[in-house]
């Protein structure tokens, strides 16, 4: 990276509309100057963060993501979004680790929107130190593209994430200290280690497209009289084939710690039903 | 009708025209906007003043109850309440404004150059020309000194006007009016320096009055916002500001009353003025600094902290000019060394208010009363009623205030005239017709982006032209142009004319904040047949060009990445449906004093029922210590007055002892349970107004609750009332000011205790002559008429003795001569010297603090609280009753201390701005709410069990159990969306694919 250029940080701002964005107003009000390295996206709250958008930005050049929040207790809305945001960005900050990434580059904080000059401070502080991180891969000492390699995988799993954190994800203390320590280190590694994959077993399945119906993704090909298959690179591990298929077939199998077996070739996968087998047999 | 366009009079136009009243508003120069379009930027937030206005300017002509009548003058008004007949003359303009496009093209061909009014004539302007960019009506005016006019030399702009416009055979039109009820909002003008040679005003040309700054700071102002000195245009580095001029003196032809408003617009200015120009130096030339209202004391630290910029307490005078530099002297007392002058390169007046210019013959066209002072004479116990029934007032003609003051006031004249009117409510209202929507839904996205050239605030670092090329090379967009400023009532009719010839299907305006403007586009793109959430907005003003001023090309730079991201977005925008809710017509008061008491009887007297709820056994508030007011009025008996009339009228429901347990709903819908005297009651509501008051702080300094001759103001209040004969026997009886309060505890002046002090000492002075009283302050914030009440304890011997805040009296009790006394010794910082009083009674000016329950109460209500701890209204000028939560508002002193008076203004206000919702069917609510893809929904609860608000239930389906929204509870706030795993949920307008769409175009290269 010593090409003489300076390295100007690329920073995503997500701030919520009624705290965050209005102190960014305020601060621009106020003629308080910070660098020009954040582009914002307004949303109405905090809690409108998904996992995916932090993901997304830095494994497409972001070098560093900004989520802006009202004050704790302050969230203009009841169900109180903003812990929920602290909760999601507790939980993101471990899977960049886990990922090799600095999680320092995703920052969370809270503005109101009276607070002009607590943004600017805040901008030119996290500016400033994104830029001694420089670019993805630099403060990590790793292979940029890598990361992002890393990121893209670990991203693909974020609704079976989801699902596994989901009562952490709703937490909802109003405790703060209570999210310090929300997610471990251990737990993250059990997640990832513990990553199912779903697949049918052509021997049992005898096609009757239910799993297929309920599949929220489409990931399950075949049809009437065609053997299920799972794409596995579709599939988000949600377990709803398995839930669903009809228990005297028990088709759907859950796989830990082994990859699913690769699925029959597709023109062997007609099913070729009992009555016409013996149909076929007395031609 | 409305009589004035300033701000206060397009508040009360809006207010009643929503309400469902035919409005006219009368205004007498060529536009509406009053002095507020003349500001550069508003104190305490510093908010473009024209950019917070304007956007009400489009809104009044847009109302279909609300009829402008520019260039209109007063005749006479006979009749009565309910039924006034109205004459008017509506002056000649010479241009048809229904003829009139705003095309401008006559003003370019104008030879004539006039002196520009607009900017206080320091610029010139034709001789025809548009008020300001953004007037309503966007029509030229010709002014007296046109060719054609003066000798019918020149007919220039009638040749080069393509729809005949101008006609110079127009005549004054009269016209008669019948209206029911009249609001005044005719402002006031600004004290005129000249009329006193003292200050060297129209005499030296580099002193200038406070307005002319403003025009000077201004970047629609006669440097395009370059700060030039008039004599020489050129910068000025240092520069003084001398405050009172023309206020708080008793001389002829100056006022005896304070201006309210010169001390924080001073710090306005200041602070602008380095924002320019890091290096100036600033000096301020004071007498004592009002900082009273809200926000206002640390708006003063924030100034004087500034590096360069030096308060000085002391009076003075213009000296000098020097003959070479064109630069002025001010002499002035320093203590020390006595009169010293000094140099300054320019010198502002900080001039006060004045009545309007024509007051006396308004007056009398009007049948109204005015005050000694040549105000408005107001009812002691109503400030917004004038002595003729069905005649009310609202903003600085009742007296010197500033803007919230006369939103508020406005708000609470459009209260009593709907207490006068309510039967006839609706009759004349016309529904706001938008045309056919178009169906775009097989079109490919057609988009069009206006960047804003906000004057010179964004143009000034942004290249705009160049940005606009740039968004013409973006997918999708065929069209882009610049504009000067895009909220102009011209750009807007640029906007939806070219939407509808390039047949635009998503429009974008890279302006200022979405947070106060998308409304305005939103209505712009209605109006063009466009759904109006195929609207998007790309903030290149505040957080790009306000904030990178410096970086010009860096902020070009994030200016295209803005805008290509919101290209992005706009591609995949959908056309959403808003729906309307019904309204309970029902309102909740929280809070028996005298705001929530009046709030309620104004709701009631325009036909609304309304449940009044107490915490405390009876009705009062923090009244019930209160005996009397610097105005002489008889508290205790207009108290007992208000509660009578508050359990005698049948639309109000009192419960006492009440606690509130549970409020859910929203707006027009809420529902909140009430433990009290009549039981647990589940109360069904469509408003709230909070008025859940103050508390007076217990002071913990200067022996407060360890002698008892230590007392409160309150306490003092009470002993004289009660004719206490220890109190009415002691020779001597000290006060000291801001007790609890500026200070690092509470960074606030509390506002009424100066008044409440010299109060008390003027009663004390009236049953005891010979008492000796001092008043120990820092600065006494007699605003507005109360400075008379200041005047007259000096005169009657009170002495105010002046005391810094780092060096607090102390007070010991000791035995003098056998007298036992409180011995109170202070520095006096003018005399240099210690002082010792010996008093029998102390009072201490006790801090108004908020009141205990306030933070629950804004838990229940989902509202906010400022830094002090009082309630936080939605906008700190223009929406001062209003909460950011729709449906809930704010009046009394848990929005910021305040005298009685003022407590009921705002009370009024607040019944105003419910009445209006209450007025109405149905609000409607956002498109903007989730929706469910069926398909994806595999049930895991993660939705329902995040909404708080029950908008998502599991319903069984052929398919299992699938999540499903019920929009109007839904809220929009989107939290469902990232617990949901397979993206089956989402919040239209916030979409997945939107914002990913938003993060990908930022971090794409151009």
């Amino acid at each position: 990276m010593s090409t003489g250029i300076e390295f100007k940080p690329r920073i995503i701002g997500i701030l919520c509309n009624w705290c965050c964005y209005g102190g960014a107003d305020l601060c621009g009000v106020s003629r308080f100057q910070y660098p020009p390295y954040l582009r914002v996206i307004r949303v109405m709250c905090s809690g409108r963060v998904d996992l995916k958008f932090i993901f997304l930005a830095l494994s497409n050049g972001a070098d560093a993501v900004f989520v802006g929040g009202c004050h704790l207790n302050d969230c203009h809305y009841n169900p109180e979004g903003n812990y929920d945001a602290l909760s999601m960005s507790k939980l993101c900050k471990k899977l960049l680790e886990h990922a090799g990434v600095d999680p320092a580059r995703l920052r969370l904080e809270w503005v109101s929107a009276g607070e002009g000059i607590r943004f600017a401070d805040i901008m030119n502080d996290f500016g400033n130190e994104v830029k001694l991180m420089g670019p993805l891969g630099t403060s990590e000492g790793k292979d940029g593209d890598e990361l992002k390699r890393r990121m893209e995988e670990i991203a693909k799993l974020i609704p079976y994430i989801k699902l596994v954190k989901k009562e952490k994800l709703a937490l909802h203390s109003h405790n703060e200290k209570d999210y310090e320590e929300l997610y471990t280190t251990e737990e993250i590694e059990a997640l990832f280690r513990e990553v199912p994959s779903y697949y049918i077993d052509p021997e049992e399945c005898q096609a009757c497209m239910t799993c297929a119906g309920r599949c929220p993704v489409d990931a399950i090909s075949g049809g009437k009289n065609v053997i299920h298959v799972i794409d596995q690179d579709q599939c988000i591990k949600c377990g709803t084939c398995l839930e669903v298929c009809p228990p005297r077939f028990g088709a759907v199998m859950k796989l830990i710690g082994e990859p699913a077996p690769s699925p029959v070739p597709e023109e062997s996968r007609l099913i070729i039903r009992k009555s016409k087998k013996q149909a076929a047999g007395s031609l | 009708m409305i009589l004035g366009g300033g701000i206060s009079g397009i508040q009360a136009s809006l207010d009643l025209a929503t309400a469902g009243y035919k409005v006219y508003l009368v205004e007498k120069s060529p536009t509406i906007g009053g002095h507020m379009a003349h500001l550069d930027k508003t104190f305490p937030t510093n908010d473009c003043s024209m950019c917070i206005e304007s956007p009400k300017f489009l809104e009044c002509k847009r109302h279909p109850n609300i009829e402008i009548l520019t260039m209109t003058d007063l005749d006479s008004v006979e009749g009565k309440a309910g039924d006034f007949n109205v004459t008017l003359t509506q002056r000649t303009r010479y241009i048809i404004e229904d003829n009139c496009t705003g095309c401008t093209t006559c003003v370019e061909y104008c030879p004539v150059m006039v002196a520009d009014p607009f900017n206080e004539n320091l610029s010139k302007n034709k001789a025809v020309h548009i008020y300001f960019a953004q007037a309503i009506p966007l029509t030229p005016y010709v002014h007296e000194d046109c060719l054609y006019l003066k000798d019918k030399s020149c007919t220039i702009c009638q040749g080069v006007c393509k729809s005949n416009a101008l006609d110079f055979n127009q005549k004054p039109r009269k016209m008669r009016l019948n209206v029911g009820a009249i609001v005044l909002a005719p402002g006031y003008q600004v004290f005129d320096p000249s009329l006193r040679n003292d200050y060297g005003y129209g005499k030296f040309p580099n002193v200038v009055t406070s307005l002319e700054y403003e025009r000077l700071l201004c970047a629609t102002g006669p440097f395009e916002g370059e700060i030039l000195r008039p004599s020489d245009k050129r910068h000025p580095h240092n520069i003084a500001w001398i405050h009172c001029v023309g206020s708080r003196r008793v001389t002829p032809g100056d006022n005896s009353y304070c201006s309210a408003v010169c001390c924080t617009y001073t710090q306005k200015q200041v602070i602008l003025t380095k924002d320019h120009d890091a290096d100036a130096r600033a000096t301020i030339f004071h007498n004592d600094i009002r900082s009273y209202g809200k926000g206002f004391e640390r708006f003063y630290q924030r100034t004087a902290d500034l590096p360069g910029v030096r308060f000085i307490r002391s009076y003075t005078s213009v000296g000098r000019e020097i003959p070479e530099t064109r630069n002025v002297t001010i002499k002035y007392d320093t203590f020390d060394n006595g009169v010293k002058e000094e140099e300054f390169d320019m010198v502002v007046l900080s001039v006060g208010m004045n009545p309007p210019a024509d007051v006396k013959d308004l007056a009398a066209k009007l049948g109204i009363e005015l005050d000694f002072q040549g105000f408005c004479k107001t009812n002691p116990t109503n400030p917004i009623e004038t002595t003729r029934p069905g005649i009310f007032v609202s903003g600085a003609f009742q007296g010197p205030m500033d803007i919230p003051e006369s939103v508020v006031t406005a708000s609470g004249a459009g209260s009593l005239c709907g207490q006068l009117l309510s039967y006839r409510r609706g009759r004349l209202a016309r529904e706001r017709v938008y045309p056919q929507e178009r169906d775009v839904s097989a079109e490919e996205p057609r988009i069009g982006v206006f960047v804003c050239h906000c004057g010179a605030n964004i143009g000034r670092v942004v290249n705009v032209p160049s940005t606009v090329e740039y968004a013409l090379t973006l997918p999708n967009v065929v069209y882009a142009q610049e504009q000067l400023f895009s909220c102009a009532t011209n750009s807007a009719k640029e906007i939806t004319d070219v939407v509808r010839e390039k047949g635009l299907n998503r429009v974008i305006v890279a302006a200022c904040t979405p947070r106060t403007h998308e409304p305005v586009f939103r209505d712009t793109l209605r109006e063009g047949g466009l759904n109006q959430y195929f609207y998007d907005m790309a903030n290149i003003r505040e957080h790009c060009s306000w904030v990178h001023s410096r970086e010009k090309e860096e902020a070009t730079q994030k200016a295209r990445d803005l805008i290509r991201m919101s290209v992005a977005r706009s591609m995949l925008l959908e056309p959403l449906q808003e729906f309307d809710l019904p309204v309970n017509r029902k309102a909740l008061v929280v809070g028996g004093g005298i705001a929530g008491m009046t709030s309620a009887l104004s709701l009631a007297a325009q036909g609304f029922e309304v449940y009044l709820v107490e915490k405390e056994k009876d009705l009062g508030g923090m009244a019930r210590r209160i005996h009397s007011t610097l105005g002489g009025l008889d508290v205790q008996a207009y108290l007992a007055d208000l509660i009578q009339k508050v359990y005698r009228h049948p639309l109000i429901h009192v419960a006492t002892d009440a606690v509130i347990t549970d409020a859910s709903g929203y707006v027009g819908n809420f529902i909140t349970r009430v433990q009290s005297d009549r039981g647990l009651q589940e109360i069904r509501h469509g408003a709230v107004v909070l008025a859940v008051g103050a508390a007076e702080y217990k002071p913990t300094e200067y022996l407060y609750g360890e002698d008892d001759r230590v007392l409160t103001n309150l306490d003092l209040e009470e002993r004289i009332a009660g004719r206490d004969e220890a109190l009415l026997n002691s020779r001597s009886l000290a006060m000291i000011q801001c007790v609890g309060c500026r200070n690092e505890d509470r960074n606030y002046c509390s506002r009424i205790c100066c008044g409440h002090s010299i109060k008390n000492a003027l009663e004390l002075k009236e049953l005891r002559p010979e008492m000796d009283i001092h008043v120990f302050y820092r600065d006494i914030m007699t605003y507005g008429m109360a400075e008379d009440y200041y005047r007259e304890a000096s005169e009657k011997d009170v002495k105010f003795i002046r005391y810094e805040p780092q060096d607090c009296p102390r007070v010991e009790a000791v035995v003098e001569d056998g007298r036992s006394v409180l011995r109170i010794t202070a520095n006096d910082p003018v005399l240099r010297q210690a002082l010792a009083i010996d008093a029998d009674i102390l009072s201490l000016a006790a801090a108004v603090v908020p009141s205990e329950g306030i933070q629950e109460i804004s838990k229940l209500f989902k509202v906010a609280l400022s830094p002090e701890g009082f309630f936080q209204e939605a906008h700190v000028k223009l929406r001062p009753v209003d909460f950011a939560a729709d449906g809930v508002f704010l009046c009394g002193t848990a929005h910021y201390p305040k005298h009685i008076p003022e407590a009921v203004s705002q009370a009024y206000g607040a019944a105003g701005r419910a009445a209006v919702l209450l007025s109405q069917d149905s609000v409607t609510a956002s498109g903007s709410v989730c929706d469910v893809h069926e398909s994806m929904c595999i049930a895991c609860g993660a939705c329902a069990s995040a909404c708080t608000y029950g908008a998502i239930r599991l319903e069984d389906t052929r398919r299992g159990q699938k999540a499903k929204v019920i929009p109007v509870l839904c809220k929009g706030c989107g939290l469902c969306n990232s617990k949901c795993p397979t993206g089956a949920i989402f919040l239209k307008h916030y979409t997945d694919a939107e914002i990913e769409a938003q993060i990908l175009a930022a971090l794409a290269n151009d």
